[in-house]
């Protein structure tokens, strides 16, 4: 067991001989680009568009193996092969979207329709190819399911490249995708070309794809762009912060997964990334405070307190006995009610409290109506908390002058 | 003749058995707009495969099975939790759970050693449609004859079960998959609930894609869920047309692409064969490209009259 948190220590700190660093980092900015991008697909509801895309490379490098046999005699140049990919996939997104605009199919259908038929079209090819007498065919089976052992310095470069290429396009058009993903007709009014801007988008996820398939191969190289987005999703509601959270856990995770997948053979590099962050993923789902399971859930323990505690009090003030156990149990914990259900002292003091409180949110709300529409917490929090004092003060003239405790039916 | 029926015929059969069962689930995952709960399906039953095959210790079909049909529904399940969690499209809860899964069969395989026993990643993905031969069979008499019968390959008969599953599926319960996928609203208000139905549904759809996947791979199950039910649904408004028309592409498909792929390049003057698979995939893809454009009414070619707002009301038009 040391030896296993050594060896990844060493990994970690890169220290492991050049190879493993240079995976290591490699994959962390492949992360950490596709984690930033795939914030606004997924905003922008097309995350399976990376599947479609990542499936129809296939054909294009085949077909690219096949030229530069024909052509140079020996296929196996990865500028060619990555070329091929990026050509075939993007004529793959043409179709997506012709698909989707020009015929009754919707768009899932499209993605499915693309990536199938690309994909058993590549499939045929390399059956095709490996039928072939030619040198280099068994590398070509690597950009399924990806492979680190041969990353060279160059091809790393080529992620770090690219990968802060697109970040750079993401930061400088952050506001227009922002537009586009939350309100492309007000884009759209704005005279921004909301077609270019989805093509420039789809363009960035391609060359993020396409770099990474070697590194993840295809299947796995759409989980870099869909799971660290969602990941983030939890976390927070705005798209600054949502693009940093992303790419940091895309970047982590892809880190770390190459971590661990090189301090044992036979743990596919690609595979344990995935799985490194879905890890991340599932804890953000569980434990991150706003959108998280856990979170949420204590929220809702809390509401449902307060409410009842609330309407408790008030059942108080207009004299109603109290049957619900939780609101009965609330209130006698509370020192309001004594066991056999009648009200202690501190229980009508705080009842009258509510009752004026509600009688104060009641009159606030036939005076301002749209403002109290827009209110979080309308009536659930005391009104002196909520409004300022001068508003508070003026809504109290429009309460009858009757003692508070009389005040049933009507106010509450 | 007999070099056909023993190599050709069960491959042939398969194909296109697979095909038919994946295309007639599709033409309801495709009105429903779930079409790629076929390709997510496909991808989580890897773990489920290795893990039955882990557990038992032997390659055998039915833990296997078990496996897959489990990891299936689990994922569907967690889909489901994810999607509500975090308020997010299905899409993308799709796409979280199916490469997750995808990359634990994956690192299941290559720690276990368990590459090799004919269960590889390549093998999931496209296959091995050619492997099913027959080799009792000596004549056409053979085809109706039962005990020769009773020597196709095993895959055949379980996937030809499902088949008549999926069919006595959609015959048993059409009216209700018919309206709970076009209206939802109408089919709450006529008491017929459509969660379940679209539970039934995912479970058949997963029983199909098991049973499907083992023979032919992921790549045909995928195609076959989507292709036929989409050309068909170019052609036609009418549910029981298009199943029909979908039941006839996916066998069009599953035989000439088994035909184009062991003869095709031979044709060619090559001497090889190229991933059956892949082929029937690839044919019925074409099929629906050809439905695409050269559709009566909704094929682009007729269709240049009709303004792009008006196709992008994909609302399903309702027609018994």
């Amino acid at each position: 067991m040391s030896e296993f948190l050594s060896a990844l220590f060493l990994a970690l700190s890169l220290q492991a001989g050049y190879n493993t660093s240079l995976v290591l980092v490699g994959s962390a900015i492949l992360g950490a680009g596709a984690g930033a991008i795939g914030v606004f697909v997924l905003l922008r509801k097309r995350a399976l568009v990376s599947d479609a895309i990542s499936h129809a490379t296939l054909p294009g490098i085949a077909l690219a193996f096949l030229f530069g046999t024909w052509a140079f005699g020996d296929g196996r140049s990865l500028w060619l092969l990555l070329l091929g990919a990026t050509l075939s996939a993007g004529i793959g997104v043409l179709a997506v979207e012709w698909m989707t605009r020009r015929t009754r199919l919707t768009e899932d259908t499209a993605i499915g329709t693309v990536l199938s038929t690309f994909f058993a079209l590549g499939i045929v090819l390399l059956t095709f190819i490996q039928s072939l007498d030619v040198g280099g065919q068994a590398g070509l089976s690597d950009f399924i399911l990806g492979s680190t052992a041969g990353l060279l310095r160059a091809d790393a470069m080529l992620i770090a490249v690219t990968a802060s290429l697109v970040s750079l396009v993401l930061i400088t058009r952050i506001k227009q995708f922002s537009l586009l993903c939350f309100d492309p007709l007000f884009a759209h009014a704005q005279g921004m070309k909301v077609a270019n801007l989805d093509r420039l988008l789809l363009l960035l996820l391609l060359a993020i794809v396409v770099i990474g398939l070697k590194t993840a191969g295809l299947v796995l190289v759409i989980a870099l762009t869909i799971i660290p987005p969602v990941a983030a999703r939890f976390w927070t509601d705005r798209v600054g912060p949502m693009l940093l959270v992303s790419a940091a856990i895309g970047g982590i995770g892809a880190y770390f997964g190459a971590a661990f997948s090189s301090i044992a053979a036979d743990l596919p590099t690609g595979g344990l990334i995935v799985l490194t962050l879905f890890a991340v993923f599932l804890v953000s789902m569980l434990v991150a405070p706003s959108r998280g399971v856990f979170g949420s859930t204590l929220k809702h323990f809390f509401f449902q307190r307060t409410i009842h505690e609330r309407q408790g009090l008030l059942a108080v003030s207009r004299g109603e006995p109290i049957f619900d156990p939780l609101t009965r149990r609330l209130l006698i914990k509370r020192g309001y009610l004594r066991a056999d259900g009648a009200p202690t002292n501190e229980g009508t003091m705080a009842a009258q409290k509510m009752a004026r409180d509600q009688a104060l949110w009641n009159a606030y709300r036939r005076a301002y109506p749209t403002e109290a529409m827009m209110l979080d917490d309308w009536s659930l929090r005391p009104i002196d908390d909520v409004l300022p004092k001068d508003l508070v003060q003026s809504l109290s003239p429009e309460l009858a002058p009757v003692s508070i405790s009389k005040s049933r039916g009507g106010r509450a | 003749m007999i070099e056909f029926l023993q190599l050709d015929f069960p491959s042939i059969l398969l194909g296109t058995l697979a095909a038919l069962s994946c295309g007639l689930l599709g033409n309801f995952l495709v009105l429903r707009k779930q079409a790629l709960m076929g390709d997510t399906i496909s991808h989580v039953v890897l773990p489920g495969i290795v893990a039955g095959f882990l557990l038992t210790g032997v390659s055998a079909t039915w833990p296997m099975m078990l496996g897959a049909m489990i990891a299936a529904l689990f994922a569907v399940a967690m889909i489901e939790v994810i999607r509500r969690a975090g308020r997010i499209e299905t899409g993308a809860a799709m796409g979280v759970i199916f490469t997750t899964m995808f990359a634990a069969g994956v690192v299941m395989l290559e720690q276990s050693g368990a590459r090799g026993v004919h269960l590889d990643v390549e093998h999931a993905l496209y296959g091995n449609l050619e492997s099913a031969i027959w080799l009792d069979a000596f004549g056409i008499s053979d085809l109706w004859n039962p005990a020769a019968l009773a020597t196709l390959p095993e895959a055949i008969w379980r996937i030809l079960g499902v088949t008549v599953l999926v069919i006595l599926f959609i015959l048993a319960f059409y009216k209700e998959l018919m309206i709970t996928s076009f209206d939802v609203a109408h089919a709450d208000s006529l008491g017929i609930s459509s969660s379940k139905f679209g539970i039934a549904l995912v479970f058949m759809t997963a029983l199909a894609a098991v049973a499907a996947f083992a023979a032919v791979g992921s790549i045909l199950v995928i195609a076959m869920f989507i292709c036929p039910a989409a050309t068909a649904r170019m052609l036609t408004d009418r549910l029981s047309t298009q199943l029909w028309i979908s039941a006839f592409v996916s066998i069009i498909s599953g035989i000439l692409g088994y035909l184009l792929a062991a003869f095709g390049l031979g044709w060619l003057g090559y001497d090889n064969s190229v991933s059956a698979a892949g082929m029937i995939a690839l044919v019925a893809g074409l099929l629906q490209v050809f439905a695409m454009i050269f559709a009566p009414r909704y094929g682009m070619l007729f269709n240049r009259a009709t303004s792009t707002d008006q196709l992008e009301d994909d609302t399903p038009r309702m027609t018994p």
